[in-house]
């Protein structure tokens, strides 16, 4: 354990130093910015006002391009070091292949998850200061929200990370991935499926085995449906399926997705040849 | 202390290893040579638990390398061929060779020393910024300190100048008693003074093993 933790230390440390770390950060936190100074919290459309409709405006980008952040910058983690040869120095030494591994994992999910997060938090305070209501149950949900979005593309990019043998081939796969789970929104499902007559159960079932569009309800599912666009199939599950059971599903499913194709990952990590 | 039977490594239809059977005792002090690509850097990452055998055994002290990594690992100090582009600092990097073996950190700094690497001033540089020689020398104390049984080194003096190699061979030779050294070189005056093994390879197999 003591090594897991040192490794995922250092793990974070050289991450922190790395230029796309510093993008990262300052793109999530730039967008909270921009909101506040293209002045949303304080207009009124639809209805809603405030820091919601900032949050919401906040996760809805984030369920876009934060995957495709995690999988770019995660996905050479092993594969990178293992390209480099720093795997071969680093395995040198008397470390289990499981502190190595879930130590990386850790180290990268603190990289990861914290930029976001603190993000949503400055927002929070900045609103406080002037002034504005405070949404916590949004805030909440979205916390687990953005933790369990972390958490499933993590795993999905430490899995593509050991399955590979070079990261080249690895930074492919993740665009594949990302776009795969995006083209699957909504929209894209519905219409193709509705053109060739399957029921609506197939469709949602099929919606629902995608974090992405799972995230995208639950990240509404707190507004009053009046009010948002949510598109058929968002509005047939929150129909269907009661609130706070589907605000469940979306984050226990992601985390536990996550969490397996993680264990895969590291069940083909020690299975394999290391470098 | 180490038993290598009838081992052998493919890649896809490269066959790295060909069926090589050797041992390799304690007070053994070996240089492997062998034209480039005849296996040699393969054999070491059998022996080092990374690779996955087709067929045949290694044993190291008794023990399968992969089941038995961290046991195994704890003897062993390995210089790989290529210093990688570690992108800890000096001193995260002692911070993880430290915790992970017993290693002393003074005894990092005493090699280092003697390798004239002032390993103070560098302390918070990445590893990778260092120059190849620097880099060289940084590996070798830290192998060094780790004061282990078997030392295997993959061509560790690529980088290094005369003075450097010099010093090298000459804390190896003062260190040398009841150990099992293992030298990659494709320079056998350079270690003659301080190997009792020569072994040569060729396409997969050990085509000659003499002691001098
Ligand atoms: N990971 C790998 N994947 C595919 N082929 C490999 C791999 N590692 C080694 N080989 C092949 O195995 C053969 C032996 O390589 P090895 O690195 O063991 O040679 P070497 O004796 O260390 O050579 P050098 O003196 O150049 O370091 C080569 O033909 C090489 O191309
Ligand atoms: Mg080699």
């Amino acid at each position: 354990m003591k090594n897991l933790f040192l490794i995922a230390y250092l793990d974070l440390k050289e991450s922190i130093r790395a230029r796309w770390f510093l993008i990262y950060s300052f793109v999530f936190g730039g967008l909270i910015a921009l909101f506040f100074i293209a002045g949303i919290t304080e207009s009124q459309v639809m209805g809603f006002s405030g820091l919601s409709r900032l949050l919401l405006m906040y996760i809805q980008v984030t369920i876009i391009i934060l995957p495709i952040f995690i999988l770019i910058t995660t996905v050479r983690s092993i594969s990178g070091d293992r390209d480099s040869h720093i795997l071969e120095y680093m395995l040198s030494f008397p470390i289990s292949l499981a502190e190595y591994y879930w130590g990386k994992m850790v180290g990268r999910f603190i990289t990861v998850f914290l930029p976001v997060f603190l993000a949503m938090v400055i927002a929070i305070i900045y609103g406080s200061v002037m002034g504005v209501a405070i949404p916590w149950a949004i805030f909440f949900l979205y916390s687990g929200l953005l933790f369990a979005l972390s958490m499933v593309f993590l795993g999905i990019a430490f899995f593509i990370s050991s399955i590979v043998k070079s990261s080249e081939m690895a930074l492919g796969i993740s665009f594949f991935v990302w776009i795969f789970a995006l083209a699957f929104i909504d929209i894209a499902l519905i219409s193709f499926m509705l053109q060739n007559r399957f029921n609506e159960e197939l469709i949602i079932a099929v919606a629902l085995i995608n974090p992405m569009e799972i995230f995208r309800v639950a990240a509404i599912s707190l507004f009053d449906p009046e009010l948002t666009v949510m598109g058929p199939v968002a509005f047939y599950i929150l129909d269907t399926i009661s609130q706070p059971i589907f605000v469940l599903i979306s984050i226990v499913y992601p985390i536990g997705l996550g969490t397996l194709f993680a264990y895969f990952g590291y069940k083909v990590f020690s299975k394999k040849d290391l470098v | 202390m180490i038993k290598i039977n009838n081992l052998t490594k493919k890649f896809g239809k490269t066959v790295s290893l060909n069926g090589v059977s050797i041992e390799f005792n304690k007070n053994d002090a070996i240089a492997l040579m062998g034209a480039n690509g005849a296996g040699k850097t393969t054999l070491i990452r059998l022996i080092l638990g990374y690779y996955h055998a087709n067929s045949g055994s290694v044993s190291v002290n008794g023990m399968n390398p992969i089941k038995n990594r961290q046991k195994i690992l704890q003897h062993v100090s390995f210089v790989p061929q290529l210093p990688p582009p570690i992108k800890l600092s000096l001193k995260e990097l002692m911070d993880y060779v430290c915790s992970s073996s017993d290693i002393v950190r003074d005894d990092i700094f005493h090699y280092a020393k003697e390798m004239e690497f002032e390993l103070h001033p560098n302390l918070n540089k990445s590893f990778f910024k260092l120059s190849g020689g620097m880099k060289q020398k940084m590996l070798i104390a830290i192998s060094l300190a780790k004061k282990s049984d078997i030392l295997i080194y993959d061509e560790p003096t690529a980088n290094l100048d005369p003075k450097a190699r010099d010093n090298f061979y000459r804390l190896l030779k003062t260190d040398e008693q009841d150990k099992l050294a293992l030298f990659v070189t494709h320079r056998i005056e350079e270690v003659k003074e301080i190997v009792n093994r020569e072994i040569y390879m060729d396409l997969g197999s050990i085509v000659s093993d003499k002691n001098v």
